[in-house]
């Protein structure tokens, strides 16, 4: 018996999609600033990252007053029960069929796995590039904040270390976006912001 | 009816009548009055401007009027009225050929340096000082506090007619001469009254008469300097377009009491400061770029990053995309080991190559040519160390004749492009030191007379005042010269990625971390390896899942 339950308010799928934009775009152009690559030209890879990087920060400013307001902060809240059900049934159950362990609600829509994911996501990544990227765009502010400390070939390895680090999140996460009661159901709700679940 | 309609045309058709004759009027006595008012004016401007500007029209000075002998005659003429002038001109770099370095402590200046072009001023006087500012220096008794032996008018012609010859220790040739030697082309005497009467400001043809044709040709030692900037075309230098702003060389070099400023003795590798107000204290140095475009001189609002580069990147650096950009090529290599090879009847070689210039001259060697040299690039805090006469060599290898301070972690030093001059001269191995050695004169020591390297050693040596062991070899040297002149327009600037590449322009700078360069090839490969796994993983996985649930 499959029913319907909205999980994804409006400002968070327009959230989800603006950003996962932003990330894809930043990617690109930040492994070109990087010398992975040669596609926009680096003088317009610099520029557009750094236009993006400002752009999601605007975003995030509205992302964190919405979850803060909303109490959505919650949803993030990591848990360890069921989480080897979880990892069970991607390594086995998901192949036969099996029930979904977790039972999406509206007060808890993130799988326990999930919640661990998004948590990293949000206390190790998002910092560690947030924080290098910063110290990379004021690299000549530097001496000005009395900062003679830092090198920048730290800041911008660590900076590269967060990007692998979102690169293969990113490859994970649109991998488990098929992984739903259906393999469009996640997918379906983060458009219409409506989940099947059994 | 009918006639009160016609006196409402005839009033409409006169005041439309009054309106367009006023209109006409307007334009009439407007342009009217402007040309009587401009005609007188702009002749006059354009005479003034015939006289370089001067107040004063010096063919009208009795004190000029007068046939002249010789040079230091004209300059006794000069000192009447300009009764300080050679005491100001004595206190110069273009005069004493002298300059301490006060960091290094290293006595420099023409008299003292050697390079590897024709090495050295010491003993060859007489044909090295065609680019003196004074007359009469032929050796090292030359009386250095003569004024009437300071030349005024070599900076000061306005005619192109004055030219000092080498050979002649400083004087322009006086009775008409064969020039170029054994050319069977002659130069009349100079014109000496002529040339004083039509005196007036420096120009780019007087300073560039020795800076353009330094180390013995045009465009043979900067790189950036060459006879093209004597009417150049925007695209090869920005500031001297002559169509354009025609700045001269003294626009960017002022000069107060002949003192020039800007020195490649101790030059300003940075300058971190705002544009430089008329009038305000202090002593920077008024020939730098930073002089007029400030520290931050591409507009906040544009470019930031670019403003945030002039904190480590010579704004030549980006601005000066390469150098010998004009129409002649500069001289890369000049080896002396080759040298004094005769034809089978003993006569002097002079070989060309397909550019019409020396490539090799049985007097000097083999050369190299070069047309847009992209330059190399060095930290640059200002700070030259020389070679100099009697200095133990450190690396036989190479002889640095001069080295470039300055690091990454230096505040005062940039990133600066350098024309690299690389050549092969005598060096005495019993001393570990350069060799000094004669080469023109009316002797039989001079290379350029006899080719014997033993006998031009002994006498340079002497001369230099440095113990010589007898024993020569030709060492390999290198001689680093800043490029900073023949500024490109901005759109033929450096792009980014000329740098931020690997690769680029800028891999010799290696203490310094550059984005886009291949900084981190342990953690590329490892990041994009764990990325591929992850890639394949979920492939795997995905695979069995679509497997599983067909056969499902």
């Amino acid at each position: 018996m499959t029913e319907r339950i909205y999980v994804f308010k409006r400002f968070e799928r327009f959230w989800h999609w603006s950003q996962a934009a932003l990330i894809m775009f930043m990617m690109l152009t930040g492994f070109e600033v990087h010398g992975a690559y040669k596609f926009l030209g680096y003088e317009s890879a610099v520029g557009l990252h750094t236009t993006a990087a400002w752009t999601l920060v605007s975003l995030w400013v509205f992302a964190v007053f919405w979850h803060l307001t909303t109490g959505e902060w919650k949803q993030y809240i990591p848990t360890m029960e069921k989480v080897d059900a979880m990892l069970k049934f991607y390594l086995t159950g998901i192949f036969t069929n099996a029930p979904h362990p977790f039972k999406q609600t509206t007060l808890s829509k993130h799988n326990p796995l999930q919640r661990l994911a998004y948590l990293f996501v949000l206390v190790i990544i998002n910092p560690l590039i947030w924080i290098t990227g910063w110290f990379y765009l004021f690299y000549s502010s530097w001496q000005d904040w009395g900062v003679t400390w830092l090198s920048l070939e730290w800041v911008a390895f660590f900076h590269v270390v967060a990007a692998f680090m979102i690169l293969i999140f990113f490859i994970a996460h649109i991998y488990l976006a098929t992984a739903g009661h259906t393999p469009t159901s996640h997918i379906k709700a983060m458009i219409t912001g409506w989940e099947e679940t059994d | 009816m009918h006639t009160i309609r016609s006196i409402l045309i005839a009033v409409m058709g006169l005041a439309f009548g009054l309106l367009l004759n006023t209109q006409v009027w307007a334009n009439a006595t407007v342009p009217a009055a402007t040309v009587k008012a401009e005609l007188p004016a702009q002749s006059a401007a354009e005479e003034i401007k015939a006289k370089g500007n001067s107040t004063a029209d010096h063919s009208k000075f009795k004190a000029l009027q007068v046939d002249f002998k010789t040079g230091p005659e004209v300059t006794a003429a000069c000192l009447e009225c300009h009764t300080e002038a050679a005491k100001q001109v004595h206190k110069t770099k273009h005069w004493t050929w002298e300059y301490l370095n006060p960091v290094t402590k290293q006595k420099l200046g023409k008299k003292n340096v050697i390079n590897n072009f024709c090495t050295s001023v010491t003993s060859n006087q007489t044909f090295c000082s065609a680019c003196h500012v004074g007359y009469g220096w032929s050796d090292d008794k030359f009386d250095f506090t003569s004024e009437e032996n300071v030349d005024c008018v070599v900076c000061h012609d306005t005619t192109g007619t004055y030219k000092k010859l080498p050979g002649l220790s400083g004087h322009p040739n006086y009775k008409a001469m064969e020039w170029p030697p054994h050319s069977g082309k002659f130069r009349p005497a100079t014109d000496l009254k002529k040339v004083a009467q039509n005196v007036g400001k420096t120009s780019r043809k007087t300073c560039g008469g020795c800076h353009f044709y330094g180390g013995g040709g045009n465009a043979v030692k900067h790189g950036d300097l060459d006879s093209s900037l004597d009417n150049p075309k925007r695209y090869l230098d920005v500031h001297m377009d002559a169509n354009g702003l025609n700045f001269t060389c003294g626009k960017c070099h002022l000069s107060d009491s002949h003192e020039v400023t800007g020195s490649r003795y101790a030059p300003t590798a940075s300058d971190a400061n705002d544009a430089l107000i008329r009038g305000e204290k202090g002593d920077r140095n008024p020939s730098t770029c930073q002089a007029c475009h400030s520290d931050r001189p591409h507009g906040d609002k544009v470019s930031a990053k670019l403003n945030e580069h002039t904190d480590k990147v010579a704004c030549q650096t980006c601005h000066i995309p390469a150098f010998a950009r004009g129409d002649y090529a500069t001289k890369m290599t000049w080896d002396w080991s080759t040298a004094g090879k005769l034809d089978e009847n003993g006569h002097r070689l002079q070989i060309k190559g397909s550019e019409g210039r020396d490539v090799y001259d049985s007097k000097k060697g083999n050369f190299t040519y070069e047309h847009y040299v992209i330059p190399e690039y060095v930290w640059f805090n200002g700070t030259v160390k020389y070679t100099l006469f009697g200095d133990k060599v450190a690396d036989k290898d190479v002889v640095k004749i001069n080295s470039f301070q300055g690091n990454a972690s230096d505040p005062d030093a940039r990133i600066w492009p350098v024309k690299v001059f690389r050549g092969k001269q005598p060096y005495d191995v019993g001393n570990n030191t350069l060799g000094v050695f004669h080469t023109a004169g009316e002797d039989d020591s001079a290379f350029w007379g006899n080719y014997n390297w033993d006998k031009a050693m002994e006498w340079g040596m002497k001369a230099a005042g440095i113990e010589y062991s007898g024993k020569m070899e030709f060492v390999n040297t290198e001689m680093s010269w800043p490029i900073t002149h023949m500024v490109a327009p901005k759109e033929d600037a450096l792009a980014c990625h000329q740098c931020h590449k690997e690769g680029g322009r800028l891999q010799a700078i290696q203490d310094i971390y550059m984005p886009g360069r291949n900084n981190t090839p342990i953690l590329d490969k490892l990041g994009f390896a764990i990325a591929l796994l992850a890639l394949i993983g979920v492939l795997i996985h995905g695979g069995i899942r679509i497997i599983m649930s067909k056969r499902g």
